[in-house]
């Protein structure tokens, strides 16, 4: 049978990736990227839901919360992109710095 | 020992994302950073979720963001690199946050609370799968949730497409 993994070690993980993620979207500053960290904040919440979930005696309620949550993600990333797009054609830039500081 | 080496890949292929400055190179450790989070995924007993992250994540968010990062750069002068800003603040905000979460998950003890450890052996209770029982609870327990969610995939998918069409042409 498998050992098993400390809880606290997926916590701290999923803390890690949750502070990567901040780290992307307050520093980057190509709107894509801000998305991408975005992405990884909704996969270290998800992943403390499975963390969880393990130890549920009907096993499944996080893993539930989980599959909403990346179903979730998927559809704000079509809609972020899009978004993304009609800025960048609109401006000429993804630059998030120089679309608050240009005049419409 | 299998856990350790992919959440290792998972945080080095994600730091890896917010150092770089090539917008290829952040997808591409944003891809492996998702497939090592899989990969943990079926250490857990989360065989649906892990492949639902696969095909949902890999196959499809990340192609979507490779297409952004395409379209929304001119590939052939210097804008597929992108600028940092803030870099100070970012630090510290998010080793702070970093030393707060560790801090709060090393005080908190999960481990000892009571249904923690009464759950803690024989998790798939003989089961080969969660497959099965996914499917009853999402047609049962969780059925306005999955009705509501396939109403909110048919609005984003409406909204995406009429936002990025070109409105002066059409």
């Amino acid at each position: 049978m498998f050992t098993q993994i400390p809880l606290e070690h997926i916590l701290l993980l999923s803390a890690a990736l949750f502070t990567i993620g901040i780290l992307a979207v307050i520093t980057k500053r190509h709107a894509v990227v801000v998305l991408m960290g975005i992405e990884l904040i909704f996969n270290a919440a998800s992943l403390n839901l499975v963390a969880f979930s393990r130890h549920d005696p009907t096993l499944l309620q996080g893993q539930m919360f989980s599959l909403f949550v990346i179903l979730v993600a998927a559809a704000e990333a079509a809609v972020a992109l899009a978004i993304v797009l009609r800025v960048y054609q609109h401006f000429k830039t993804a630059n998030l710095n120089q679309i608050t500081s240009k005049e419409v | 020992m299998l856990f350790y080496i992919f959440a290792a890949v998972a945080v080095l292929s994600g730091a890896y994302m917010v150092l770089t400055r090539n917008l290829l190179y952040a997808g591409f450790s944003l891809l492996l950073t998702l497939l090592s989070i899989a990969a943990i995924y079926v250490l857990l007993f989360a065989d649906f979720v892990a492949v639902t992250q696969l095909m949902v994540y890999v196959g499809g968010v990340l192609v979507l963001i490779l297409f952004g990062i395409m379209l929304s750069s001119r590939v052939h002068d210097k804008s597929v690199m992108s600028e940092n800003t803030n870099v100070g603040w970012g630090i510290s905000i998010s080793l702070l946050t970093l030393i707060g979460l560790s801090y709060t998950i090393w005080q908190a003890g999960f481990s000892s609370l009571p249904w923690i450890q009464q759950a803690d052996t024989n998790v798939l209770g003989g089961q080969k799968s969660t497959v099965h029982l996914i499917g009853i609870k999402l047609m049962t327990d969780f059925v306005l949730p999955f009705e509501i969610a396939s109403l909110l995939l048919l609005i984003a998918l409406m909204g995406a497409a009429y936002i990025a069409t070109d409105k002066e042409k059409v």
